[in-house]
Formats: structure tokens, sequence, C-alpha cells
């Protein structure tokens, strides 16, 4: 083992830099681990190399032509020179071929000033195009409720079209035409809306620069934080994760109290916590999962928290539809609350109640407009749009003082907190569950093998002498793996977590990029201190949660309960 | 007595279909066969009587039925009469018929015709060696890949036949250049050869499965590949255990494309295989390692298949003695563009340029002089009359700026610009980009706008040099075969013809005439005053009194060229 470890590195000089990879490294890989950046467009790490944007091109000592250091290998004894005179020269005249068929809009692009073509054009200090000519020019597709796509922007870097189709598999965009008309578009060219698109904004993630943005809602928040109505907000566990780095921030700061200082900064009458409502889904949840359990019916169930997988789950596994929890969503449930419960506790026509859901994920925008909610929510922000209406209204977040939630609909526990990353709700499910069916206060609460970021988690569970089969997917290349072992009936589970976006929330679709590795591990982090500083870490034992349904919902699981904090699911077409 | 008539589809477009019928009607014996190769003289009808034989060409509707008298009189029809032997013909006497060999001599589905040539012999021989010796052979024959790169086929055969588990053998039949139809005419004309190829190819590297890729566009190839690969599997020359050789099987189907120039790219033509958009990815890995749905496959040109059986059949040392020291064998090449005798050539490697233009294709059509000769297609380059002794070879070509390419030339003569020619290649390349890389999507329309204006007299000379960096710049860094090679007419014609570049945009002239926008039309002394040419002008710019020399306002004039064309008294100049 030793010698293969010996034999297996392989020796290279990056920028005068002796660095060391391993077989099947490329160039980039190394020069990133050495803290070296190459400019790219195309590359990511968890996607298919495919060479495209050429920006990352290297000069190689005795090779004559500049290569693509995304794909190609190292090898012993090269010499690679990533900002050479050569390389820069050819890295601007490829930026000027790109910029010459871009609208140059920047000022007024929402991506500004976090736009990564601006920014290498910058950095390589492009003050000239020399190329001028013809551009492309279309209508941007307003389709969507979640997305706006602008192709005039668009950089054909194939980041979106690749984590639709390899990483999500929901195909709802690719690459159509050829040569200079190339672009991403739905099939046939059709709108958005009417593709197979499930909301999750991955795509908006992935993309460097204003080609793909969030459909923004801001507008309409200003609006209505000027006029007479009473103004909600509700946040998801994630947001305080992230928030802290759209402000400068290091990433894996939880920023709590500053946000719901900020949100009544803003004007919010009342900022509630959407971790309270997912202690209570969990409580449902549990619920309906034990019940499944002891009648060995509907198993393995499925959690449904993440509306892009509720959308995904009904185009593509319609028949399956009974597996999934007919739990809402916590921000389904709270909104519920809000225009039900607290509506009447403070006396309020729910009509003149306007609730804002701060949350991570662009697929929201969709959930709030499913007929079944109704009349609940009205704006959904993402975290990305919060940061902006807060710079717009001039709160200056990082010396904000910290401030609590709103009662009653403010306090939540620990395991409504780690809801916000990849194994969290299957983790809070499982605390509760573990009493319940044990009769017990359990001690060990702390589920490990399911936090990781591996896309797919299994565990097994002895839970009262019986065992529980669990898996934790996100990704929904994964859940679509999940699902079809499911149509064959060959699942071996009981209980199915399964989440969108990497990383789960904290990856969504609405959050500040980049979702690399390393980033959603510190946010993970972030979300699990709050869970080990609770006191209260069961959603079961959540006060508040226990006071709701002693004053309102009566029972868990009771009549009531299931009219405001169930759903049901439907077929859905596409194209 | 014998009649057979060439029914490829040069022959069916240049009118043999009803030449065939008023045959048949005419109850003369005449049978179906492929393509000759003198496209000059299609449709071509050959009468074999008594051993006598007599090749007739331009045999039209129109004249066959003077054909028929003679024939039914037992007279030869001098009118109509071509040779008596084709070898008699300039355009036959510098070729070496390998590949070609049965083209237009024999009925393409009749594997009886195909057998008496000593078809098949070539599998016969392969099978009684093992399958090492079969590639040892490839190798002593010195062939090396006729789709245009040239590499030695048998190091290609040796990487997939080291390999184990599933594999595939891919034969590239997508020939997408403007001005070439080798393979076509060998689909067409003589099947069987290029079955019997890829089975050699299949047995020498262990394979069992191929595949026969090929444009839709080529509908009479496939229809004839079909029915040959049914004869084949129907005689034990395909499928299970071949020729009674114990454990040889072998699958070939046709897949068939949707026409993409890019689809000829090996990796773009796997995609388009597993029913993915055409694009080409980077290699590394290559088709030997990871190829058709990931497993390795080896690709070769339907030219390099073709040779396979008869290198086998004649023997590897018979044919590495034929063609140059580098090159060996024969090359196919289509000869088209203003040339006195287009068609399919044969010849050995290393016959001279000249000997191509002038012996086989005898010259330019009268009046006009040569100008260039275009070898390798839409992404090959322009050779002048300087560098007509240069010797068909992979590297001489290359190292002149053009490429051997699938073998497509196409002969230039003065009434051509050489700025137009580039435009016209560069416009079809970058059309077929596929849109991946920067380079190539936005590179190639950016040249081909420049290259425009070129031609319409726009800019100065220092943009030359603004083309050339750009062309280069897209030849360094664009990601496929395509992309790189796609902007060498730009710069073979920059380098030989740099003078018609400069004296388009110095003096506002385009020496060729060809480009309209830098054309002058002026009436001479020779005007009589009839007044045709400003009766007939559309925009009304000829003005005169009857009788007297009319003028042209050249500010109005759109250079349409009407007036040069009704002047019955050649007094209007065109420059």
């Amino acid at each position: 083992m030793q010698r293969r470890n010996k034999m297996s590195k392989i020796k290279l000089t990056i920028n005068n830099m002796e660095v060391e990879g391993k077989p099947g490294d490329m160039i980039i890989d190394v020069a990133r681990r050495n803290g070296i950046e190459i400019p790219h467009f195309c590359w990511n790490d968890r996607m298919e190399r495919i060479g495209a944007c050429r920006l990352c091109i290297v000069e190689v000592k005795g090779m004559q032509k500049l290569i693509a250091s995304c794909c190609t290998p190292i090898k012993e004894g090269i010499v690679v020179n990533t900002h050479s005179p050569r390389v820069l020269e050819a890295r601007r005249t490829n930026m000027e071929l790109l910029l010459a068929n871009h609208d140059l809009n920047c000022v007024t692009c929402k991506e500004n000033l976090s736009c990564k073509l601006q920014k290498y054009a910058e950095e390589l200090m492009i003050q000239d195009i020399r190329f001028d000519g013809e551009k492309r020019t279309e209508n941007p597709d307003d389709s969507s409720v979640s997305i706006r796509r602008d192709n005039n922007k668009c950089i054909l870097c194939e980041q979106c079209v690749r984590v639709c189709n390899d990483i999500q598999t929901v195909y709802a965009i690719g690459l159509q035409k050829r040569g200079f008309h190339t672009k991403v578009s739905p099939p046939f060219g059709l709108d958005m809306n009417k593709s197979a698109c499930v909301n999750c904004g991955q795509c908006v993630v992935a993309c460097p620069t204003g080609a793909l943005t969030e459909k923004s809602d801001i507008q309409g928040v200003i609006n209505a934080l000027n006029s007479d109505k009473y103004l909600i907000a509700q946040t998801a566990p994630s947001i305080r994760a992230t928030l802290g780095e759209c402000f400068g921030m290091p990433v894996g700061t939880p920023v709590t109290g500053k946000m719901v200082t900020a949100l009544k900064e803003a004007g919010f009458h009342q900022v509630f916590d959407t971790d309270l409502a997912a202690d209570i889904c969990i409580i449902e949840e549990a619920t309906e999962f034990i019940k499944r359990f002891k009648e060995k019916k509907d198993l393995p169930m499925i959690t449904t928290c993440c509306p892009a997988w509720i959308k995904f789950g009904e185009q593509f596994f319609f028949d399956e539809l009974h597996h999934m929890s007919s739990c809402r969503s916590p921000q389904a449930i709270l909104a519920s609350l809000i225009k039900t419960y607290y509506a009447e506790k403070i006396k309020k026509n729910p009509k003149d109640i306007i609730l804002v859901d701060i949350m991570p994920c662009t697929a929201k925008k969709f959930e709030i407009l499913r007929p079944e909610f109704s009349g609940e929510a009205d704006y959904v922000l993402t975290t990305v749009e919060l940061a902006k209406l807060l710079k717009q209204l001039n709160v200056d977040f990082s010396s904000l003082k910290d401030s609590k939630f709103d009662n009653p609909l403010g306090e939540s526990t620990g395991a409504a907190a780690i809801f916000g990353h990849t194994g969290g709700v299957m983790e809070a499910a499982l605390r509760t569950a573990a009493d319940w069916i044990s009769g017990k206060d359990l001690k060990k609460i702390d589920y490990k093998a399911i936090r990781s970021m591996d896309t797919m988690k299994e565990a097994e569970i002895e839970i009262g002498g019986e065992k529980v089969k669990v898996c934790v997917v996100h990704t929904l290349g994964e859940a679509r793996k999940l699902m079809e072992q499911i149509k064959e009936g060959k699942s071996p589970y009981h209980f199915i977590e399964i989440m969108a976006c990497y990383g789960g929330c904290i990856g969504g679709g609405g959050q500040p990029p980049p979702h690399n590795k390393k980033t959603l591990a510190k946010r993970t982090k972030a979300l699990i201190d709050v869970d080990e500083k609770m006191d209260v870490r069961k959603s079961h034992k959540n006060p508040s949660a226990i006071k709701i349904y002693k004053e309102y919902l009566g029972e868990f699981g009771s009549k009531r309960a299931h009219k405001l904090l169930h759903t049901h699911y439907s077929k859905k077409d596409y194209i | 007595m014998k009649i057979t008539i060439g029914l490829a589809t040069c022959g069916i477009s240049a009118g043999a279909k009803p030449v065939f019928d008023a045959l048949k009607d005419a109850n003369l014996p005449v049978e179906k066969v492929g393509c000759i190769g003198m496209c000059y003289n299609e449709p071509v009808v050959t009468v074999i009587d008594d051993n006598k034989k007599s090749i007739y060409g331009n045999v039209t509707i129109d004249n066959v039925n003077k054909l028929i008298e003679c024939i039914k009189k037992g007279e030869e029809c001098k009118e109509l009469l071509v040779a008596n032997d084709i070898n008699e013909l300039d355009f036959y006497k510098k070729q070496n018929r390998l590949v070609m060999e049965n083209c237009g001599l024999i009925d393409p589905l009749n594997l009886e015709q195909y057998k008496e040539n000593k078809g098949y012999s070539g599998l016969n021989n392969a099978l009684k060696l093992e399958p090492k010796q079969v590639i040892e052979q490839i190798k002593i024959s010195g062939l090396r890949g006729r789709g245009g790169a040239g590499f030695p086929t048998a190091i290609k055969w040796g990487f997939l036949a080291d390999k184990k588990g599933k594999k595939y053998l891919i034969c590239n039949g997508d020939e997408g250049d403007p001005g070439a139809f080798m393979n076509r005419t060998v689909m067409e004309s003589d099947p069987f050869k290029l079955i019997e190829g890829i089975t050699i190819g299949a047995y020498a590297t262990g394979t069992e499965e191929g595949i026969i890729y090929t444009r839709a566009e080529y509908p009479l190839a496939i229809e004839t590949l079909e029915k040959a690969l049914k004869i084949a599997y129907d005689n034990n020359l395909l499928g299970n255990n071949i020729l009674g050789k114990e454990g040889f099987n072998f699958k070939l189907y046709i897949q068939k494309g949707a026409g993409a120039f890019v689809c000829g790219e090996e990796t773009a033509m796997i995609n388009s295989i597993e029913g993915k958009r055409g694009m080409p990815k980077p290699r590394p890995p290559y088709p030997a390692e990871k190829g058709l749905y990931g497993k390795p496959t080896n690709v070769n040109n339907v030219g390099t298949w073709a040779h396979v059986a008869t290198i086998m059949k004649i023997g590897a040392s018979e044919y590495a003695k034929i063609g140059t020291e580098k090159t060996k064998g024969t090359k196919v090449v289509c000869l088209t563009g203003k040339i006195k005798r287009t068609g399919i050539v044969e010849v050995p490697m290393g016959t001279k340029l000249r000997d191509i233009v002038y012996e086989i294709g005898g010259g330019t059509p009268e009046g006009t002089e040569f100008k260039a000769i275009l070898s390798g297609g839409p992404a090959g380059g322009c050779i002048p009359k300087e560098h007509l002794d240069t010797p068909l070879d992979y590297e001489t070509l290359q190292a002149l700026g053009a490429i051997m390419g699938s073998g497509g030339m196409v002969v230039i003569n003065n009434e051509a610009c050489m700025v137009d020619v580039a435009r016209y290649f560069m416009n079809f390349t970058q059309e077929e980009s596929c849109g991946k890389c920067t380079p190539c999507r936005e590179g190639t329309k950016r040249l081909l706008e420049m290259l425009i204006k070129v031609t319409r007299g726009v800019g100065g000379e220092k943009d030359i040099d603004k083309i050339r960096q750009l062309a280069e710049f897209v030849r360094d860094n664009a990601l496929c075969g395509l992309g790189q090679n796609a902007p060498n007419s730009v710069l073979s014609t920059l380098r030989f013809f740099r003078d018609e570049y400069v004296m388009h945009l110095k003096d506002k002239t385009c020496c060729a005439g060809a480009c309209a926008n830098l054309l002058k039309y002026n009436i001479t002394d020779k005007c009589v005053g009839c007044g045709n040419c400003a009766r007939h002008c559309p925009v009304g710019c000829i003005s005169g009194e009857p009788r007297k020399k009319h003028v042209i306002d050249q500010e109005k004039c759109i250079k349409c060229g009407t007036c040069y064309e009704v002047c019955a008294f050649k007094a209007i100049k065109k420059t």
C-alpha cells in the first residue's frame, strides 16, 4: 500500500511551484488545491468536464498549443504556467468574443457586482472589444414564477443544462440550434412554465452571469411594506446560516438575532420562525410514520418539505404519490397557522395580513401559488432577495443588535434548526419517532450516519426492538434512483428524506453562491451548532407547539390538524 | 449481351433512371451497377457484347433512343461513345483503383458478382490467421486513417484488441463536406467491401458489435447497405460463427444521423449514436478507453474500412508497395469545382496534385486559369499553383496549411475570388459549429463577419492582421477538429493570396469580379444607344438619349448585372 501510494503521486510544476497530484487529476484540480485560481466558466467539480469555455487554458512548456486545464490530465514533470503573457492574451481574446455577443447592460443587471463575466473582464482589463457584429437578441422568458431567463446574458457554459439534466435529471432545459445561434432553452423553444422545470433554482445558482436569476418579488414586498396591512415575516431554518454571507460575513456565521432585527427594521410587525412549523411538521410526520410503520402500509414514507421534489414526484412518479407524507412543508404549515390560529388570536381578518416567507428556495415561490395553499402566504423572498431588500432599505446588517422571534410562533427546538441541511428532517423525525415508539425520553439523539454530504445515505436504526431502514438523498438525480426502486417494488426502506438541492436547503436555489462542498459543510456546521446549543432538541417537546395543539389543533394528528397541516398531491402534466 | 447503367445517387441525379426505364422498355438486358466515378460523363451506360465493350456517356432521356437503335442494330453508337475500355481514358490512366475496383462494374447487391472478383477472400485470409496476426498485417500494410488525421490503423485496433468485455466498432460514414461523396459512393456501389472490411476489424479486435453511422440524407446508401447487411447475415457473413469460425460473432447495423457536419467528429458521433445532441467531448478519455455507452470503441472512416478488405485480399506487403514512405496505399479523392473532368478518383498516395488536376481532371475549363485547389473540404486549406507539385500525403498537405481530410478536392479557377472562397467555407463551418466552445461558436461568426466586410471592401489593411489573429486564436483554442480546422481556409488564403485581401481593402476591387459590392458596371463606346439596358435596369439607373451612348449612375447601381446580360453589343464592362 505504502509503495503504491508513493508510485501514484505525480510531481509537476505550476507557476514555479513544485506540486503533487494523483493519477486522474486534471491540471485545474491540482492548481486549485494549491491555491492557484484559474479563470473558468464551464468547469464545476460536481459536473462532467466539457471543456467548452476554453478560459482555463494554460501554457505547458514544450507544447505548441495552449491547453484547457480542466480536461488535461497531469503528467509527471510537466511545467505549467497559468498566467503567462500568451495565456492572458488568449484569455483576453476569449473574453472579448463572449462580450461581443453580450448585452453589456451591467449596471441594470441583477447580477451586477456578483457576475463572473464582469469579474474576469475587470481582472483581464478588457477595455476595448475588438469584435463587433450581430448580437443575440431574444426576449427574456418571464413565464416561470420562480426563474427568469435572459439568453442575451448567456455565455453557454452549460452549467445550468448539466445541473438540470445530469444532477437533477429534470431535463427542463437543453441546448438548441447550432453555431452562433446555439441557446439554452426548454424543449421546442417553449416557455419555462410549460417545461418540466421543478423550480429548484439550481440553474440560477450555477449560472455565472445574469442569464438565469430568481424571479424577483422584492418590489411587491416593498409595496406591501408601505401599505396599511399587517406585515408578518417567517424565516426558514437555513436562512440564519447563510444570510450573513450576503453581507460579507464569514461562511457559516449564524445570524438569527440580526436577521430578526433586520426584518423589524424593514417594517415587519411580526417576525415568526418557520422552525416552529418544522417542529409541528415533525410531530405530524412522526405520527403518520408510526401509523404506517405499524400497519406496514404505503412504505417507504417520503418526506415532503421540499416543493421541488414534490413537483418532480407529481410529474415523473405520479403512480407512487401515496408514498409521500401528506404533511405540508413547514412553510405551508406556518402560513396556514398564521392565517387561521394567529389571525383569530389577534382578531384580524386574514385578508389584512400580508405574509412574506423568507426562504432558501425558488420553488417556494411556486409552492405558495399551489391552489391547495391559496390565500395563505403572499410573497416569497429568497435569502439573496432579502439581502437585496435590506441593502435597498439601507439596513446596516452587520452592526445590528440581536432580537428574538415574536411569540406565539417564534419558539423552536434544535430538531427544527437542522431542517436546513440534508439529513436534518430525517434526524428530527427519528428523534421524535424513537421516543414515541420506545416510550422513553432517549438521550442518544445524534444520528451522525445521515449527516454527511454524500448524496445518498442510508442507516438502519433500531427503535423499540424494531429495525427501521431509513434513507436520505439530496439532488433529484438520486431521488429518481430511489423512486425507480420504489416503482419496481424493490425499495428496502421504511422512511426516506428527499431534498432537491445539493446539501439540502442550505444549498437551495435562493441561497448565495457558490454551492461547493466546503461552503455547504460550513453552513451545515452552523446549523448543527445551533441545534447543539439548544436546551430542547426534540420537536415534540417544543412548548409553543404543544400549546398550539392544546389551544387550537387538538391531539397530534387530529382532524383539525389534518385540515390545516396536511395536503394532497396529484399528477402534473408537463410539456 | 449485357448492358449496365450506373444508378448510384450521382447517376440518378444526372437522369439515369428514365434512361434505365427506356432501356428496359426496349426489352434490352439492362442491369443496375454502382458509380464508376466519371461524374462528367454521367449517366454512363456500358454495353458488353461478344467481348466487345462500349462505354457510353451523357446518355439522357433525349438521346437514349439513338443508343437503343444502335444496340438493336448491333452497331456502336459513335455519337455517345466515350471509350471501349476505361483504361484508355486519361481520367483513369493515373488512377489505381483498389477500393473502387468494383464500383460501377458490379451490381452492388449481387454477392456472387462481388465474390467473383475475389470478394470475401480478404476475410477468408484473415480467418486463417490469429486476430493478432491480422493486426500485424494491417501494421505491415502501413494503413493510416482515411478520415483525415492519418492515425495508424493498426495502433488504433491494438488499443481495442487489448480491452476485455463489451466494446464497439464504429464505421464513420457521416460525410458532410460540400463536394465530398467518396463514402457515399463506396456505400452505394460496393457495400460488401465495406462490410467485409469491418468484419475483418471485428475479428482482429475481438469485437462483437459494430455500427455504421451515416447521414439520413444518404437514402440510397442506407437502403443499399441495409439490403447488403441482410444478405450478409443470410450468408453467414455476419451473425454467429461467421464463415464457420467457431465463436466469431459479429453484429453490424446502421445508425442514421440527422446530418450535422460535426457528427463526423468521433466523440460527437458517439453522442449522436447514444441519442444525445451531437457535440464533441474533450479527449481524454479517448473512445478507445471510454467510447460508446462508456465502453471501449474504435472509430474508423468508411475509406479506411474499405481499404482493409483490399489489404487482406492482395496481401499487406503488396499493398505497402503502393504510396510513399510515410503514407501507403491509395486515396480516393473527389475532384470537383472548376475542372473539366469531375469525379471520383483513386490515386496512389504521393501522386502529385498537378497530375490529379491536369492529367486526370483535364485542367480548368477552357479560357480560365487554375488558381488553387482546396483540399480537405470546408476545414481544409487552399493550395496555390506554386505548390502543385506537392505529393498527396498527410504531412505535406499539413505543411501547406491544408489537410487531407476525407478527400474532397475543390479546384478553384481565376473566376473565383479567394476572399470569397474563404468566406464561403467560413459560412459553412460557422453554421455547422455545434456551439459548444467559445472560440468556434463566437470566433467563426466574427471571422465570417470580418470576411464579409472584406468582400464589401469595408475596412483597411490593418483588418487583415485582425482576421489572422482571430483565425489563429480559433485554430489554437477550439475544442474539436471542426473548430481547430475551421480557420484553415482563411489562414491558407491569407498565406498564399494576401494580395487579394489587400486589393479588396485598399483598392476596393475584386480581381475575379466575384464580389458584387466591389463590382463596377460601365458602358463603353460600343454602346449603340438601343436603350435595352435602361429598360431592363430594375432601379432605373441607366440613362441616355436614343442612339447615343448611355451612362450608369454608379450611386444608384445595385450591381445586379442585368444590363451586362441583356446588352447585345457587349458594350457593358464589368470591373
